[in-house]
């Protein structure tokens, strides 16, 4: 098994640490992962995205052209990178924001309300756990339980309160996953 | 199994510097390589070994330390950037003169000038011919993952300690400012002043026993004195060229197109290679771990094995494909593909290129 995933969006939504937590995970499940950030002027003030990739065996490239699937949290990266899932691949979007909703007709659509259902939980840091929970809905990559150990090792000690509430914003996610379209 | 980490490439290696013993790191910061001096400074390794960091005001000022501190037989470390390693080129050139056994690791981005910060490979040049002045060679070591960002810090320590030469760590800011899960070493010792006494003899610090005192220095004003020293020099370059030559093969065995690709670049070809497998084109990727001493001999065996053509690969205008040109020695085809000024090439393009230049072409 190689997953290879591009998560996009604004800066300071999470696109990041969602990589970091999902490559974290896939270590504590003994298995190859990269994190390949867009860094430097891209990642001022504009947009964010990061290419994780976990795979079963040795990874050869880690940055890539296309994916397996995407997850985009705003337009721009709605425009650049919904050309680039594979034909059969996934596409996970949060709606909020975005005025072009993609049109592709041989690819799997899925959507998930991070954002409202974040506020809803009252912390709309947990926004991008609730797009992670949605995702593992969609491909159950990594075990839950590993995500949870992955959090803890990705957290400073400080922060470990927090783990329930991100918890339970995965399985916000999860069970709020919609299916626009599958190929 | 060593403890199990996810981090960036720059981390490793700073975490690998602490582990290997390494008594000084002088630097100063450049994007993409803070993470260095940065994961160093937090880390406060003083506290855990007694490794010196230094945060010197200037590249200029680093590499003189560097000279410095390695001139007494202390592992000493720096790290830069492309521009960095370009002011460094004078002191390189006397530490390699003088035979000081210093690492250097240069996170390379896109140049010339200042470039920008995105990763590059246009540095072969100035790693593998030179740099600075005078017939001087750098041990060059070409990591291409995370994990290797840490291996090859106690590798380069052993070599440059072996030969009494530098040697540099050729990075790249994508392996630089990546993550992927490393196998951490475990701690190793860091010498003591006795230890190195008794083993450097070359070391500057104090007079040996019967009295001699110890110089160390790259000025010989007697030209025949300077060339002796030279021919000394070069000697060592052969041992080296003939003892320390890395790389690693994927795929090669039944393959018919050879891409040669380090670093990054490497890891963009192995993919490449995947999708033109899938195509039905057999074609298997040798990759330089050591960008001096380069493995030649191994691409002359590739040739005589029946390659029918060599694609070299690196985020450059061209300048490995140089040395896999002079090893095949016009025997079969050989071309270059590279993006520029740190645009990444993608899997996709290798293959294009491949197809194009080499099958094609």
């Amino acid at each position: 098994m190689t997953e290879e995933i591009i998560i996009a969006g604004f800066g300071g939504q999470g696109v990041l640490s969602m990589g970091k937590i999902l490559a974290y995970s896939g270590i504590m499940q003994n298995q190859e992962v990269s994190w390949m950030p867009a860094y430097g002027p891209e990642m001022r003030g504009g947009t964010a995205n990061v290419t994780a990739i976990i795979s079963d065996e040795r990874i050869s490239s880690p940055i890539l052209q296309v994916f397996d699937t995407a997850i985009i949290l705003n337009q721009q990266s709605m425009d650049k990178f919904e050309s680039a899932v594979k034909p059969g691949g996934i596409l996970l979007y949060d709606p909020n924001g975005i005025s072009h909703h993609p049109s592709r007709k041989d690819i799997n659509i899925y959507k998930v309300e991070g954002a409202k259902l974040a506020a809803e939980m009252g912390n709309t840091k947990i926004f991008n756990m609730v797009v992670l929970g949605a995702y593992l809905k969609i491909r159950p990559i990594v075990k839950l339980e590993n995500v949870m150990k992955g959090l803890k090792k990705s957290l400073p000690e400080r922060y470990h309160k927090l783990l329930p509430l991100n918890e339970d914003a995965i399985n916000m996610g999860m069970k709020n996953v919609i299916t626009v379209q599958e190929v | 199994m060593g403890e199990l980490r996810l981090m960036k490439g720059n981390e490793a290696l700073a975490e690998a510097a602490i582990r290997a013993g390494v008594d000084g790191y002088f630097g100063y910061p450049i994007t993409p390589q803070s993470e260095v001096i940065e994961y160093l400074t937090a880390e406060k390794p003083y506290e855990r070994t007694g490794m010196v960091v230094l945060q010197a005001e200037s590249e200029v000022a680093s590499i003189n330390m560097l000279y410095g501190a390695g001139a007494t037989g202390k592992k000493a470390m720096t790290s830069s950037s492309s521009p960095g390693i370009s002011l460094m080129q004078e002191g390189i050139s006397y530490i390699a003169g003088a035979e000081i056994p210093v690492v250097l690791v240069n996170v390379v981005r896109g140049g010339p000038g200042l470039g920008d910060i995105q990763p590059s490979q246009s540095d072969y040049f100035q790693t593998t011919k030179g740099g600075g002045h005078g017939d001087y060679r750098l041990i060059a070591l070409a990591p291409s993952s995370v994990q290797e960002m840490s291996d090859f810090v106690p590798l380069a320590f052993e070599l440059a300690f072996k030969y009494r030469n530098p040697a540099i760590i050729v990075s790249d800011g994508a392996i630089g400012q990546m993550m992927e899960k490393v196998e951490l070493f475990e701690q190793m010792p860091r010498m003591t002043d006795e230890e190195i006494r008794a083993k450097y003899k070359w070391a500057t610090n104090g007079k040996l026993e019967d009295g001699t005192r110890r110089i160390i220095t790259s000025l010989d004003l007697d030209p025949y004195k300077l060339e002796e020293h030279n021919l000394k020099l070069q000697k060592k370059y052969k041992e080296i060229e003939e003892n320390e030559v890395r790389y690693e093969k994927i795929m090669c065995d039944d393959a018919e197109y050879i891409i040669v690709a380090y670093g990054l670049s490497a890891r963009i070809s192995q993919k490449a290679i995947q999708l033109l497998r899938e195509k039905g084109i057999k074609a298997g990727l040798l990759r330089p771990i050591t960008l001096w001493p380069f493995p030649t001999k191994q691409i002359k065996e590739l040739v005589d094995s029946g390659i029918k053509g060599f694609l070299s690969v690196e985020m450059s205008a061209g300048q490995m494909v140089e040395d896999v040109k002079l090893a095949v020695n016009g025997k079969v085809k050989v071309e270059h593909f590279g993006r520029l000024g740190g645009v990444v090439h993608s899997p996709e393009e290798v293959v294009e290129a491949l197809e194009q230049k080499i099958i094609g072409g």
